[in-house]
C-alpha cells in the first residue's frame, strides 16, 4: 500500500484529538498529587464536567459560559472532596472513590432531560490554512481552542513545578507537609488550591467530550478515561511531559488498531483491542525504570492526611 | 426477641401491603428490567419509550435500568414478581436463564424476554425484531450512494444479530452495485462515544464514503457530518444529530408489542408465544428519507420496503454464497429463521474474518 502523506498527517490529527481529555485530566491530576492529595474521584469529575458543560450549552447557547461552568463545575465537585479530605481529614482513597460514584450517579440524574439533544458545533481555529503545507497541516490546523491548550499544557505545568516559587511550594508541601509547614507555608490551603485546579482541569476534560469531540450526552460517556488519565499520572512518574507521551501512544494504538483492522492486517481483534492499554503500561514501565528516580519524583506525603496539631 | 418482633412486624406489613396491593389494584402493572441506563439514546433508550406508550395507554409501570446479566438479574426479577407485577419484560439475551428460572417460581406472573429462544414454562413467551430487513434498506441506499465504493462498517461483537446484519447490509449493497466493498472495523463495545467515532474516523480517512454502524452512540453519525460522508441512524432517529449525513434511519419501535401484551394481560388472553417482527408488523421502522437521495432511489426504497412488510421479498434469498463459495442458501429459496437465528459465517463479498 502507498502510503500518502496527508493520511499520515490526519491519523496523528485524529490520536492527538483522543489524546486531549487524558492529558488535561492528567495535568490537572498531577499538581493534585503534587501536593500531596491522592484523588481518584477523576472519572467522577470528568463526568460532571461533560454534563454541565453540554447542560450550559444547551440551555444558555453560549460556549464560553458552557466550557467555564464546566470547569467550575469540576471545581466545584472537588470542593467537596477538599473539605472532606483537608479540613474533616478523611481518607483520601475511599473519598475520591466516592466522588466517582457520586459523580456518575448524578450526572445520570442531570442528564435525564439532555439525552436525545444535537450538540452545537464548536468553532475551530486557523481552518484556512488547512491544506497549505503537507503532512503537518492536519496536525497543526483546523482543531478548538482546547486541543491547543491541551498541548500546551504540558510543558506549562512542567516550568510552574520546575521554575516558579508557587510550584516549589507545591511541591514542598507534597513532599513534607511537615516542614512546609514549620516554614510557615498553610499547607491545607495549598492542598485545597491544588484539589480545585485538578477539578477544573478534568471538568475541561469533561466537557471537550461532551461539546467538541463528540457533542451529545449520553451517560457514562467518559467510559473510563479518567482510570487512564489517573494511571498515566503514575506511570509518567509526576512528570507533565511524559503524561504527553503516555496519552498519545493511548490515543494512538486505540486509532492504529482500528486503521489495521479497516486495512484487513491479520491480527485477531481482541488482541488488537487491549493493544492500547498493554503497551501503554509496557512502554511506561520502561520510560519510568529507574527506582531511584522515582523514589525521589514520587511525592512523599502522597495520599496522606496532614493535620497541624496545635 | 428483638429481631424476632422486628421481623414480624416486617413480614406483616409485607403482607399488608400485598394484600393492599391486591384489593385496590385490579388493574395490571408492567415492569421492564433494563441492561443499561436509559439514557443510553440507543438500545435501552428505545425500550423505554416503549414502556412510556404502555403507561400512556393506562397501565402502571415500574423499570429498573442498569441490570447486569448475573445472579442480579434474578434478584431483581424475584423482587419484581414479588411487588404484585403482572407481566415482566427482561430486555437483554443475557436475562434468558434467569428469566426463566424465576418464571418457574412464579407461575402468575408472565415474563417476556427479548433476544432469547429460551420458553421452559408456560408463562414466558420471547420476542425480537428482524432488524435485518432495515439493514437491507441501508445496504441498498449506501450500495447506490457510495462514490468511492467503498462503504464502512462499524460492528460491535461478533454475535449472530450483528453478523446477520453484516450479510443483509451486504447482499443488498452487492445487489445493485457489484463493486463495493464493505470494511468492517470491530469496536468491541454497544456505546462508547469516543471509541465510535475513531472506528468511524479510520474508516473515512481510508477512503469509505458512506458509514454504517451496529453501535448505539450518535458519534459515528456526528463524525460523518463533520467529514461530509453519509450514514444510517442507529436504533433512533439520529437526523437531527447530523441532518447531511444521515439518510435514513432504522428504528427499534417496541411500543405497539408492549402495549398488545400488557393489554393481553388484562383480558385474560395472554399467551406464550415467540414474535419475530420486522417491518411488516411495525417493529422494525424506516424513518423519513433524506431529499439528498435520487428520486428514482427514493421509489425503489419505497417499493422494497412494501415488498419486505408483504413478504414478497427476503433479505436472504439464494443463491448465498459464504467467503469460501460454498453455497449457503440455494436458489430460488430463502433462508429459514433457525438458520437466521445462528447465522456466524460471512457471505460472500465481505471481506475478513469473524473475529473468535
Amino acid at each position: 500500500m502507498i502510503v500518502d502523506i496527508n493520511f499520515v498527517g490526519l491519523i496523528i490529527a485524529s490520536i492527538m484529538a483522543s489524546a486531549v481529555p487524558l492529558i488535561l485530566a492528567s495535568c490537572g491530576e498531577l499538581i493534585t498529587e503534587r501536593s500531596g492529595v491522592l484523588n481518584l474521584g477523576v472519572e467522577g469529575m470528568m463526568i460532571i464536567g461533560a454534563i454541565s458543560g453540554f447542560a450550559l450549552m444547551t440551555v444558555t447557547g453560549s460556549l464560553i459560559i458552557a466550557v467555564f461552568g464546566a470547569m467550575l463545575a469540576g471545581v466545584l465537585i472537588s470542593t467537596i472532596f477538599a473539605f472532606l479530605t483537608q479540613t474533616l481529614i478523611t481518607n483520601h482513597v475511599a473519598t475520591g472513590l466516592a466522588l466517582t460514584i457520586f459523580g456518575i450517579g448524578i450526572s445520570a440524574m442531570i442528564g435525564k432531560n439532555f439525552v436525545g439533544i444535537p450538540g452545537k458545533e464548536f468553532p475551530v481555529l486557523f481552518e484556512g490554512l488547512k491544506d497549505t503545507i503537507p503532512l503537518l497541516s492536519p496536525i497543526l490546523f483546523g482543531h478548538s481552542i482546547v486541543f491547543y491548550f491541551a498541548f500546551a499544557l504540558p510543558f506549562i505545568t512542567s516550568y510552574f513545578l520546575k521554575k516558579t516559587k508557587i510550584g516549589l511550594i507545591v511541591r514542598a508541601v507534597g513532599d513534607s507537609p511537615e516542614s512546609a509547614s514549620n516554614q510557615g507555608i498553610n499547607v491545607r490551603f495549598v492542598r485545597y488550591a491544588c484539589i480545585l485546579y485538578g477539578g477544573a482541569m478534568c471538568g475541561l476534560a469533561g466537557a471537550y467530550l461532551s461539546m467538541i469531540y463528540t457533542p451529545q450526552w449520553i451517560e457514562n460517556m467518559t467510559g473510563g478515561r479518567g482510570w487512564i488519565a489517573l494511571a498515566l499520572v503514575v506511570f509518567s512518574t509526576w512528570n507533565p511531559i511524559k503524561i504527553l507521551i503516555g496519552a498519545m501512544i493511548f490515543g494512538g494504538l486505540t486509532i492504529i488498531q482500528f486503521h489495521m483492522q479497516a486495512i484487513g492486517v491479520r491480527i485477531p481483534v481482541q488482541f488488537l483491542t487491549a493493544l492500547p492499554y498493554i503497551v501503554t503500561i509496557i512502554v511506561l514501565v520502561v520510560i519510568s525504570r529507574d527506582s531511584r528516580k522515582i523514589r525521589l519524583s514520587t511525592p512523599s506525603s502522597l495520599g496522606k492526611s496532614f493535620h497541624k496539631d496545635n | 426477641m428483638h429481631k424476632f418482633l422486628i421481623r414480624s412486624f416486617v413480614s406483616s406489613l409485607v403482607l399488608l401491603f400485598t394484600l393492599t396491593v391486591a384489593a385496590v389494584a385490579k388493574d395490571v402493572k408492567a415492569a421492564f428490567v433494563y441492561i443499561g441506563p436509559t439514557g443510553d439514546h440507543g438500545w435501552t433508550y428505545q425500550h423505554d419509550v416503549g414502556r412510556k406508550a404502555v403507561e400512556a395507554a393506562g397501565f402502571k409501570t415500574t423499570y429498573v435500568e442498569g441490570v447486569p446479566e448475573s445472579a442480579d438479574a434474578e434478584r431483581v426479577l424475584r423482587q419484581l414478581a414479588n411487588s404484585g407485577h403482572d407481566i415482566i419484560f427482561t430486555t437483554s439475551f443475557g436475562y434468558m436463564n434467569p428469566t426463566n428460572k424465576v418464571a418457574k417460581e412464579f407461575p402468575n406472573v408472565k415474563f417476556e424476554h427479548a433476544t432469547g429462544y429460551k420458553r421452559e414454562h408456560p408463562n414466558v413467551a420471547t420476542y425480537a425484531a428482524r432488524f435485518y430487513e432495515g439493514r437491507t434498506i441501508l445496504g441498498t441506499i449506501a450500495g447506490t450512494m457510495t462514490k468511492s465504493n467503498v462503504i464502512g462498517y462499524v460492528a460491535s461483537f461478533p454475535i449472530p444479530e450483528v453478523i446477520r446484519g453484516i450479510n443483509s447490509f451486504t447482499l443488498a449493497a452487492q445487489k445493485v452495485n457489484p463493486n463495493i466493498k464493505t470494511k468492517i472495523v470491530w469496536a468491541f463495545t454497544w456505546y462508547d462515544p469516543g471509541k465510535e467515532a475513531e472506528a468511524a474516523k479510520a474508516l473515512i480517512d481510508q477512503g469509505a464514503d458512506v458509514i454504517a454502524q451496529h453501535t448505539d452512540s450518535t458519534a459515528i453519525v456526528q463524525m460523518a457530518e463533520k467529514a461530509g460522508v453519509y450514514a444510517f441512524g442507529q436504533a433512533s432517529d439520529m437526523d437531527k444529530f447530523a441532518p447531511k449525513a444521515v439518510l435514513t434511519s432504522v428504528e427499534n419501535n417496541w411500543g405497539p408489542y408492549y402495549v398488545d401484551r400488557v393489554k393481553a394481560v388484562a383480558n385474560g388472553t395472554w399467551s406464550q408465544k415467540d414474535t419475530w417482527h420486522g417491518i411488516g408488523d411495525g417493529m422494525v421502522v424506516i424513518s423519513g428519507l433524506d431529499s439528498q437521495m435520487p428520486s428514482d432511489l427514493q421509489a425503489k426504497v419505497k417499493k422494497l420496503q412494501a415488498d419486505l412488510a408483504s413478504g414478497k421479498v427476503h433479505s436472504f434469498t439464494g443463491p448465498i454464497y459464504d467467503q469460501k463459495g460454498n453455497l449457503m442458501v440455494a436458489e430460488g429459496k430463502t433462508a429459514d429463521d433457525g438458520m437466521l437465528a445462528g447465522m456466524m459465517t460471512y457471505v460472500k463479498g465481505v471481506e475478513g474474518d469473524i473475529p473468535k
